[in-house]
């Protein structure tokens, strides 16, 4: 029978027992996250089978990194949870698929400002601009600080496609060959199916990495999110960020209570 | 007893201890007044001033790092190099270099880790936003830290390993194996600053709030119970009030803490059997919670009078019963019904402060208030200065609580309160005007903490110089013969 005394007269012992007593719930808790399938939902178009939940455009990830080096995370969280109350002011309940590309992921833990999980096409990109550069010229109420250095400053962008491939490593289907493209059959016969498949053409080409720059020129043109055309700035990228948020998933196309059967 | 002091000087590294406890002190003050202007911040947005560095989402890091890791690092390395030495009788492992390494490595990294916040360099990660490299400069101290601290009880000249340094052993193993794990991370280009976390969505969260409870319950929590094993007992003049218990929720808190992260995760889109496994297990930590805080308390028994005597106990005691308190409020807010409310509101951020001024900072200024004497071979400068500095800084936390419970709550209530026709009754907005002000009676609380400590700065400089003096007459006079 083991007594305390030989743990108190024994370092190493201490030692050995200790990382056994704190090792144990973490294992739990963490490892089944990583093969439990149902931990994280199918979200497939119901005509199409197209994923619904795509990684974010050049643009779209820069505004993200923007959205992370200001520090948004410490007032805003981006997690709907399934009560009335915040289905009212926010929409539908968020996803777990909904941030499986998100490293790191943004959910927070305070809300001083209100949750962003959804905020995407509920404001004008106008009014976006106007909100960041002088919160409360908009809002007189807010006690957000004003962000006017994020239309002032030129995006840099030179290294969007290494930010890609970066994330790529870790798991997110950023394109960099023909076969991710358009998937490939492996010496057994086995199919992947590359990006166009799972995510549609239109898609698939944002995810391209050899196409970074010009993808993130081209969106940053057409959407003009910050009312100049003259140039891209951060406020462009954080801008097409927002407006993306929360919608990928398209609820009108499943019954209402359709997402219930995987929480 | 002037001559045990000098030969334990001798015996022991007290020089390493001095350096940790100043620079604690200098974080401490550094990191509150960061808390104090990011509080008032909120109060008073125009604060911001437009300028990037200073602005609330920049700066918030530099507290929480600074007052966490700054203060409370620097504290903890202070202490636990005191402790091992004393409870071991033997000199601290590593020779001088070793020790002061990890006393320029640590504080470098807090120092760079906290500029390039101000400068947008973070992994926005809470409490864990330094970026990849000084993710990896870290773990290589904190090794070296746990080699020091290891090879130092191995060298023990007693049998038996001091209770304390269970805490502290299960502080320096439990965060190393948190750091590594949480910090994961693929650099987008290793002369670059910026990297995207290995893992995404919610195994992120859930690795994130395993980290993120998990400083509190090892780095906040077992490290300060490691340093209130031996000051409380030593400034008592009592033994500890029951060795059982102490065995009993050491073992209890080091295997239950891992498991309650996920209660940060209530209702979001994490499975549910991860939340639920964390509320239960939250509720059972109360009992190892209240175990350390009775067994601290109790050891006063017999000399009660000391409470009204010796400001030093006034501070130990104090921190007990906010340990006590707080671990009380964290398994209630817990519960998933309660969290509903609390979560996302300033109910969780007064509650954090009731831990962390109340039991965190408390403990560490009673334990410094009876160490730096004693390091410096001396008595305090001024006993009267640590009881308006109590008082400063009980007033402080009250007010700072009591503020973010009428915030919080307030805010909880609002959000989800309908009208009669079943609407929601108020705009997100309208909380933020009812908040206003709590905030500012927060962030005055905030200020009543913060001159606390520069009331302990003064008592303690003044106390080193003096020291210092006394130290110098006889030098002076060997010289002149």
């Amino acid at each position: 029978m083991l007594k305390h005394e030989s743990i108190e007269t024994n370092s190493g012992l201490l030692i050995v027992l200790t990382l056994v007593a704190i090792g144990i719930g973490g294992l739990v808790e963490i490892v089944p996250l990583h093969y439990i399938d149902s931990t994280i939902e199918d979200v497939k178009d119901p005509q199409t089978g197209v994923e619904m939940v795509r990684p974010y455009s050049p643009l779209e990830l820069r505004g993200r990194d923007i959205y992370i080096r200001e520090g948004c995370y410490t007032c805003h969280s981006q997690m709907i949870r399934p009560f009335r109350d915040e289905d009212l002011r926010y929409g539908h309940y968020s996803l777990a698929a909904e941030s499986k590309y998100d490293h790191p992921f943004q959910w927070g833990s305070k809300r001083t400002g209100p949750d962003l999980a959804r905020v995407g096409g509920k404001y004008s990109n106008a009014w976006h601009t106007q909100h960041l550069t002088a919160p409360r010229s908009v809002v007189p109420e807010s006690i957000m600080p004003n962000y006017p250095w994020l239309m002032q400053t030129e995006l840099d962008y030179s290294d969007v496609g290494a930010r890609m491939a970066a994330l790529k490593k870790v798991g997110v289907p950023y394109t960099l060959t023909k076969d991710e493209y358009a998937g490939w059959t492996d010496e057994k016969g086995q199919k992947h199916p590359g990006t166009v498949e799972r995510f549609g053409e239109k898609v698939a080409n944002t995810l391209d990495i050899n196409r970074a720059e010009d993808n993130l020129l081209a969106q940053a043109k057409a959407g003009n999110y910050d009312g100049d055309p003259s140039s891209i700035s951060e406020m462009d990228a954080l801008v097409a960020y927002l407006q993306v948020l929360g919608t990928m998933v398209d609820f009108s196309k499943f019954d209402e209570d359709y997402f219930i059967q995987f929480r | 007893m002037a001559h045990s002091a000098v030969v334990s000087s001798e015996q022991y590294n007290y020089e390493i201890v001095k350096k940790f406890a100043i620079a604690a002190i200098v974080w401490g003050i550094a990191g509150m007044t960061a808390g104090v202007y990011i509080a008032s911040e909120l109060a008073w947005p125009f604060l911001n001033f437009d300028i990037a560095q200073i602005t609330f989402g920049r700066l918030r890091p530099v507290h929480t790092s600074g007052v966490i890791f700054g203060f409370g690092g620097n504290a903890l390395f202070a202490t636990s190099y005191y402790i091992v030495q004393r409870t071991c009788q033997t000199r601290l492992a590593g020779g001088t270099f070793w020790p002061n390494f990890t006393f320029w490595g640590w504080n470098l990294c807090i120092a760079i880790a906290g500029t390039g916040y101000l400068f947008g360099i973070s992994q926005g990660r809470e409490y864990a936003e330094p970026e990849w490299y000084i993710d990896l400069a870290i773990a290589v101290v904190w090794v070296v830290y746990f080699l020091i601290y290891t090879v130092t009880l191995v060298r023990r000249n007693q049998p038996h390993i001091y209770v304390a340094n269970w805490f502290f052993m299960s502080f320096i193993l439990a965060t190393a194996l948190l750091h590594i794990f949480n910090n994961l991370a693929m650099p987008v280009s290793l002369l670059g600053v910026k990297s995207y976390s290995l893992f995404s969505g919610v195994q992120d969260a859930m690795t994130q709030w395993w980290y993120g409870h998990n400083a509190v319950g090892f780095f906040l929590t077992a490290a300060f119970l490691g340093m209130m094993y031996y000051f409380v007992p030593k400034q008592a003049g009592r033994p500890v009030y029951s060795y059982r218990l102490s065995i009993v929720h050491f073992w209890a808190l080091s295997f239950m803490y891992m498991w309650v992260g996920t209660h940060h995760l209530h209702w979001t889109a994490i499975p549910d059997w991860t939340s639920s496994l964390a509320a239960v297990f939250s509720i059972l930590l109360l009992m190892p919670s209240w175990g350390g805080m009775i067994n601290g308390i109790m050891t006063l028994s017999g000399a009660w009078d000391k409470l009204r005597t010796d400001p030093i106990m006034m501070f130990l005691i104090t921190s007990l019963s906010f340990y006590g308190m707080s671990t009380f409020e964290g398994p209630m807010m817990s519960l998933k019904s309660v969290n509903a409310l609390s979560h996302y509101t300033d109910w969780t951020v007064g509650h954090v402060h009731s831990g962390a001024l109340g039991w965190v900072a408390m403990v560490s200024i009673g334990s410094f208030y009876h160490m730096i004497p004693r390091l410096w071979n001396t008595t305090i400068y001024s006993s009267k200065l640590i009881y308006t500095h109590f008082f400063l800084a009980t007033i402080g936390v009250i007010l700072y609580i009591t503020a973010l419970w009428v915030s919080g709550i307030g805010q909880g209530l609002m959000l989800r309160a309908f009208d009669e026709y079943g609407n929601l009754a108020y705009t997100f907005v309208e909380t933020v005007t009812f908040m206003h002000g709590p905030l500012v009676a927060r962030a005055i609380g905030g200020m009543f903490f913060v001159s606390g400590m520069l009331v302990m700065a003064y008592n303690v400089y003044m106390t080193i110089t003096r020291a210092k003096q006394e130290e110098k007459t006889p030098v002076i006079a060997v010289a002149q013969a």
